[in-house]
């Protein structure tokens, strides 16, 4: 059963979608761990025990402080979004994309002289890297409850428009049997998204995507999201609620709440006042719905 | 429906490449490129039509149009070889390494009226087409300074073994990130009629620039300073900024925002009042129907369609990459002449910063 809040990672490594100003304002402010635990301990304080986040380098030193206290974080779980995109898109500048995927992949022998010559890939050898990548991206939540795992949107999209289909499988079948985590698909595209699952027997998947009142980044259309989200059999997870704060919190929940089949809806914020006022809001805004 | 192959399937590519294939009116008939094993994950996973010669790519598959991204050195040839084949071109920035041949093909483009686009990006990212329209209105009035500035994590270490290290295939932070500000300039302001006091500095790299400084001169007495540093970590991807002075206000626009200061309130533009004004990428961003890395990536794909079945000019015809090829070339020139004339206590430094 998804939580009906989860809390987001984008304001404390410098993500606004808004504002370059308030993106820097945020990694500065964020700048430690010590800080971003606060924040995260104020969440946790206030009930929302789900962090969703990226697989940032910096997130491992959440993880190690998550492991060193569980009596603290008994009901704390997390939901990693891999892989972190702007790592792989900056070394695939520095050294090209086969380059970088070597950079990513363990130095195991048999798979670098594989890449190196150009060997024709099998199947096996495809959902090998994909599995690899994976497991690499996840090394930081060893011991650590991870029951959903997020395909970022980055590589969700890229999958969807290049139709390499078969990377959603090998991403599904992997989280499931390794993890026993159920997997998750972030994207900007989300009425496509659903067809593709769909046809690849993907059943009741939970999605992560834009949903907002303004439409933004919402590929196909706010009224096709909206009749996909009415209609079709999947579990929501609302992003970008608020559009980076170009919607104010209570004209934003109340758009998301007043579709009841949203499970689920992620949002950041900094302080715990910010916390607690939306945690209020999206609660209120439930029950009334 | 477009019939359209694609060359070059490095990041932009095979962002292109998903893309394209996302897109109602675009069939994808082939792509090319050199790694043979990238092909054949292609083939076996998507179906898609693998060549490792352009050449036979263009004879056997008789494309509408071809999407050019490889590293930058083949960009002349394989642009010469689809437009002599009468193909629409879209082709990535930096457009061809030399401006003469760069020249040749634009006139080429024009001459068989083939729909031409280079792909500079920028030029789609709402907040920068958001002042080019009030620009246009005339609401700042007479523009008297301009600064462009690029900064972003590319070169982070002293390595570097792809084509970006190395100046002669179109590498350097003049070719790859300068050149966004310097087009943007031309979008927005025009060319500059010179450059002067143009800075060309190695800060890691062994063979190419990792930072670039120079001040630009209009016949019209307008100014500019660009700046532009591909070895900051402290962006966390490329980061442009346009800021501008003038007589009635001046604005300052990213990726994200733009920033309008308006000295009365403007005729042309009812919604401003004076004193500042800012809209975001949010409320400026027209939707489109495949989303990548950027709703900016996607507009030129399809603007590049829609011109093509319209017959119509592009928003970045060759023509426009080649004043940006230009300017940088003047620029580079002048970084030399300006290390040469250094005062001899400098000269020396100067050599070494310069590559």
């Amino acid at each position: 059963m998804l939580p009906r809040i989860l809390f987001g990672d984008n304001q404390f490594f410098g993500v606004n979608h808004m504002s370059e100003d308030r993106a820097r304002a945020q990694a500065m402010r964020f700048h430690t761990t010590r800080s971003v635990l606060e924040v995260l301990d104020a969440a946790y304080d206030e009930g929302i025990a789900v962090f969703m986040c990226t697989t940032h380098e910096r997130i491992a030193d959440i993880c190690d402080h998550v492991r060193a206290h569980p009596a603290r974080y008994a009901a704390f779980e997390f939901y990693p979004c891999l892989p972190y995109g702007v790592k792989y898109a900056n070394a695939a500048t520095e050294h090209g994309v086969l380059g970088a995927l070597k950079l990513f992949l363990p130095q195991s022998g048999a798979l670098g002289a594989l890449l190196q010559g150009g060997v024709s890939l099998a199947r096996r050898e495809v959902g090998t890297i994909g599995e690899l990548l994976i497991d690499a991206e996840l090394k930081m939540f060893r011991g650590l409850r991870t029951p959903v795992i997020f395909l970022q949107n980055l590589v969700t999209d890229l999958l969807l428009g290049l139709r390499f289909d078969e990377g959603f499988r090998i991403f599904a079948e992997h989280v499931r049997k390794r993890y026993s985590a159920e997997p998750g698909f972030i994207t900007m595209n989300l009425p496509r998204l659903l067809d593709v699952l769909e046809t690849l027997g993907i059943d009741n998947p939970i999605v992560c995507a834009s949903i907002n009142k303004l439409g933004f980044r919402m590929c196909g259309g706010i009224a096709a999201y909206e009749t996909a989200i009415a209609t079709r059999r999947f579990r929501p997870v609302a992003m970008s609620v608020m559009a980076s704060g170009a919607i104010p919190p209570q004209e934003a929940l109340e758009y998301v709440c007043r579709q009841p089949q949203i499970r689920s809806i992620v949002f950041g914020a900094s302080s715990r006042s910010n916390i607690r006022h939306t945690r209020q809001l999206i609660e209120e805004l439930s029950a009334a719905s | 429906m477009l019939r359209a192959a694609l060359i070059g399937l490095g990041k932009m590519g095979v962002s292109h490449l998903a893309i394209l294939r996302a897109h109602p009116e675009v069939d994808v008939v082939a792509v090319c490129d050199a790694s043979s094993y990238v092909l054949e994950v292609l083939k076996k996973y998507t179906g898609l039509k693998g060549y490792t010669d352009y050449r036979e790519l263009l004879e056997r598959e008789k494309p509408d149009a071809v999407l050019i991204a490889t590293p930058s050195r083949f960009h002349a040839q394989i642009v010469k070889a689809a437009l002599e084949r009468d193909l629409h071109v879209y082709c990535e920035k930096p457009f061809c390494l030399d401006v003469a041949e760069g020249s040749r093909l634009a006139q080429l483009a024009e001459r068989k009226r083939l729909v031409n686009q280079v792909g500079y990006h920028y030029r789609f990212v709402a907040p920068f087409r958001e002042m080019k329209r009030l620009i246009d209105l005339g609401v700042l009035g007479q523009i008297h300074h301009l600064r462009a500035e690029a900064y972003g994590p590319v070169v982070l270490r002293p390595s570097g073994s792809t084509w970006r290290a190395s100046g002669a295939e179109g590498g350097g932070c003049l070719y790859d990130y300068a050149c966004h500000a310097i087009d943007l300039v031309h979008y927005l302001f025009g060319r500059p009629d010179a450059v002067a006091g143009s800075v060309l500095n190695r800060v890691l790299s062994r063979q190419v620039e990792d930072e670039v400084y120079s001040t630009l001169f209009y016949a019209d007495g307008k100014t500019g300073q660009l700046a532009a540093n591909w070895s900051d970590e402290s962006h966390r991807k490329m980061s442009v900024k346009l800021s501008v002075w003038a007589s009635k206000g001046r604005m300052c626009a990213d990726r994200q925002e733009i920033q309008v200061y308006l000295r009365q309130p403007a005729p042309q533009a009812p919604e401003l009042a004076s004193g500042w004004n800012v809209r975001y990428t949010t409320q400026l961003t027209p939707p489109v129907w495949f989303y990548l890395r950027g709703e900016e990536y996607s507009a030129q794909i399809d603007h590049f369609v829609d011109c093509v079945r319209r017959r119509s000019p592009t928003l970045c015809p060759f023509s426009a990459a080649v004043d940006a090829d230009l300017v940088a070339a003047m620029m580079r020139k002048d970084a030399q002449r300006t290390r040469l004339e250094a005062p001899p206590a400098l000269r020396q430094s100067a050599l070494q910063a310069h590559p």
